[in-house]
């Protein structure tokens, strides 16, 4: 069992937990994931590691409630525990004296980048770190960014806080203020990464995406996390999740990334009607 | 002894075929106590025991049975687990027509000795009545990491802890048991069997971490170094799919046989909504490949409610790999067989999900390297079938994640860890190998007998060292 020892919540539906898992601590790098199941009839789920602290022996994770098992994750408290904690897995993040580097988060995508922001600027790199949310109220570790990049930008797509535009808006100033980056790092939901490659292509700037393929295991042996990334078949949980953004076929992505969409939806709906049903008579779900 | 030779093995009751197919419960139901002392009294206690010969962990056969014929069913497991740590496991699973009963007297002019049968009651009666405790030879003080839970790093581990080592087994997943626990079938092997071998395990004082994928938490070499461990087994097996390569293989509805039974069996998918972890077969699956695996697969499909379930092999009836027992069950449940057939591509909508597979027709030619009629495509043969899922089922190769990461550890070019087979040694001191990651895919029992293999040589080592 691994413990939950701190418990935010950041913004509507999006949660942090810091997790006792001193092995999966030792060992973490910017970049990596964990796999975790919350109970026994559990699904396993990939979560990018947000920060660790080698002495506490602690991961931090981030997470948005997107269906039953985030929602469920999300109802736990401090001291409680999850069952399945495991990790780190995947490749870490190339870290190098780049020179000029932009590091973009958007969502929930701003909790994986911020380990990798710091990793690049530790590295001695001129980090620009650009964060978005859809609306202010989403918008979360600013203040962690701040510390981790040279320089931040922030923006909301509704303008609700800082400014109104998408987080490619600010890349392309950042890019035209700048001139010459030698590395984008892309991190956030899909149609924002493809977006953010689409437009560093245009500059020809190497981009660097980090995949939220489905996964069941996460070390290789199924194939579920398959994406093609230059014409060729790779496994995302253990050739990534990092990939070239300009190589990575993301329609294809796309078009896997909603495989299970109807036993999900059945799932939550399920999930929601037992809560409900716990809530009015007192019998703990269980008629 | 029996008076009169019985010819026939007694039969094994099992569940209908048409009801089996429906439901994922065990088919085969095992003999109960009349049947297995029936059973057992037809064996012939033979002074030269050729039946032993065949069984690659040595169990002492010809006495278990004959304690069975007894009714000292507490006798006969404890002459099994002398040999074999999981007997419920392997009375289900052994292939016994090409190991201890190919060799049986009885079997030269009539049907062999029912042994795995009679394994399987004898295993089935300790986990009902309560686990025996065994004897373990006093501390050594010597640790041992076993890195992989699936047969052969459990038996490693359980023949190490009964000479006195301090055994802790690595094991990635989030329970024990490697392809016991994804791969194999509930209707072949229940799960609560497997779990009940692995608590008798824990009984020797083996300690199991899962959760724990070695070569990420930490190296082979870590666990040397500064985990304190004196030796290493790797057991980690062959869990790396293979594709066909074909167009059209990332479509929606397109599976490794892998990823189709880890749902099913580890996650229990087909408990879902219960369980949490989803899958999707449609109407119509195709199976590619012969082997177990793909039998696994195509049984599975029907159970998850496919209508049509189809093995497409490119090679005829006579060459399948599998099983010929599985391969009976399987028909007998109503999966359908497209032999010499071979998919191109794999044919999808706009919206990215499988509608259909273009096959080509095989005829079978000379023989090849490995004297199998090769098959040989007929030209303009091509055609269309009409299908929702694939599952492709055409082997696995060796998970790179320890051998990449182990230094001076020599591997094949498939990725295969080159381990002496009489011994289990490979090219590093200390650490030793055994079962698929060794010998590409093969059997439950012959990764039993690598990690009995392995044991030995590494008490062997500890004692010299």
């Amino acid at each position: 069992m691994y413990k939950i020892l701190r418990k935010a919540v950041l913004a509507p539906t999006l949660c942090l937990f810091d997790i006792e898992a001193p092995l999966v601590a030792r060992k973490a790098k910017p970049g990596q994931f964990v796999i975790l199941r919350v109970q026994e009839e559990g699904e396993r789920i990939p979560l990018t590691i947000a920060d660790f602290d080698r002495e506490k022996g602690t991961i931090t994770c981030v997470f948005q409630e997107v269906g039953k098992t985030t929602m469920e994750l999300a109802k736990l408290s401090e001291g409680d525990s999850i069952k399945d904690f495991v990790g780190p897995l995947g490749e870490p993040s190339h870290i190098e004296m780049f020179g000029k580097v932009v590091c973009v988060g958007g969502g929930v995508g701003v909790a994986p980048v911020h380990p990798i922001a710091r990793a690049l600027k530790e590295a001695g790199n001129d980090v620009t770190g650009i964060i978005g949310a859809r609306t202010g109220e989403l918008l979360f570790w600013e203040d962690k960014m701040r510390v981790a990049c040279t320089e931040l930008r922030v923006t909301t797509d509704d303008g609700s806080y800082v400014r109104q535009g998408f987080v490619t808006d600010v890349l392309k100033e950042v890019i035209e203020e700048k001139g010459d980056i030698a590395l984008c790092v892309a991190i956030g939901p899909l149609p924002m990464m493809r977006a953010v490659c689409n437009m560093t292509k245009e500059y020809n700037i190497k981009t660097v995406v980090s995949l939220n393929s489905i996964m069941v295991d996460g070390t290789g042996m199924c194939g579920c996390c398959r994406v093609t990334v230059g014409g060729q078949t790779k496994f995302a949980c253990v050739d990534g999740p990092e990939f070239d953004g300009h190589e990575v076929d993301f329609a294809e992505m796309a078009r896997r990334s909603v495989i299970y969409k109807t036993q999900e939806q059945l799932a939550v709906g399920r999930y929601n009607n037992e809560i409900e049903h716990k809530c009015s008579c007192g019998c703990g779900g269980g008629k | 002894m029996a008076n009169a030779i019985i010819p026939n093995k007694h039969p094994m009751p099992a569940q209908d075929a048409a009801v089996r197919a429906k439901n994922f419960n065990e088919v085969a139901l095992g003999y109960d106590e009349e049947t297995v002392v029936a059973e057992a009294n037809r064996c012939l206690q033979c002074k030269k025991e050729p039946c032993r010969q065949g069984c690659p962990v040595e169990v002492d056969i010809p006495a278990f049975i004959k304690l069975a014929a007894e009714r000292d069913f507490a006798g006969a497991i404890k002459k099994l687990k002398e040999k074999n740590a999981l007997p419920a496991v392997c009375g289900r699973v052994c292939p016994q027509e090409n190991q201890c009963e190919k060799y049986c007297t009885l079997g030269k002019k009539n049907e062999p000795v029912g042994i795995g049968r009679i394994e399987r009651f004898c295993a089935d009666w300790e986990l009902a009545t309560g686990v025996l405790p065994q004897e373990i030879a006093p501390p050594t003080g010597k640790k041992i990491a076993v890195v992989g839970s699936g047969p052969s790093g459990l038996t490693c581990a359980a023949d190490l802890a009964k000479l006195g080592h301090k055994v802790t087994i690595f094991e990635a997943l989030h329970v024990a048991g490697g392809v016991l626990m994804y791969g194999i079938p509930e209707f072949r092997l229940p799960k609560a069997v497997v779990q009940a071998e692995v608590q008798s395990l824990k009984k020797l004082g083996v300690d199991i971490q899962v959760n724990a994928v070695v070569g990420k938490f930490a190296t082979v070499d870590e666990l040397m170094e500064e985990g304190g461990f004196d030796a290493a087994f790797l057991g980690t097996g062959a869990g790396l799919p293979y594709f066909m390569n074909i167009p059209g293989e990332n479509a929606c509805g397109v599976y490794s046989a892998n990823e189709f039974l880890t749902r099913t069996n580890l996650m229990k998918a087909y408990l879902f909504p219960e369980h949490d972890t989803p899958i999707r077969v449609g109407k119509r699956v195709a199976v590619l490949g012969g082997g177990n695996v793909a039998m696994d697969a195509a049984r599975t499909a029907l159970r998850l409610g496919a209508e049509e379930s189809w093995i497409v092999y490119r090679r005829s009836k006579n060459e399948l790999p599998a099983r010929h027992e599985e391969a009976e069950h399987a028909e007998e449940e109503g999966v359908k067989f497209a032999f010499l057939t071979s998919p191109t591509r794999i044919i999808y909508d706009d919206d990215y999900w499988v509608t259909g597979m273009e096959c080509l027709r095989y005829e079978l030619g000379e023989p090849d390297a490995s004297g199998r009629r090769s098959p040989v495509p007929v030209k303009g043969s091509e055609y269309i079938m009409d299908i929702d899922t694939v599952v492709v089922a055409i082997g696995q190769g060796p998970n790179p994640l320890v051998p990449r990461t182990t230094k001076g550890l020599e591997c094949n070019k498939k990725g295969n860890i080159i381990a002496n087979l009489e011994t289990g040694a490979t090219s590093k001191p200390g650490v030793y190998a055994g079962g698929d990651v060794v010998t590409g895919a093969a059997t439950v029992i012959l990764a039993m007998g690598a990690g009995r293999t392995a044991a030995k040589s590494i008490h062997g080592y500890l004692s010299g060292k």
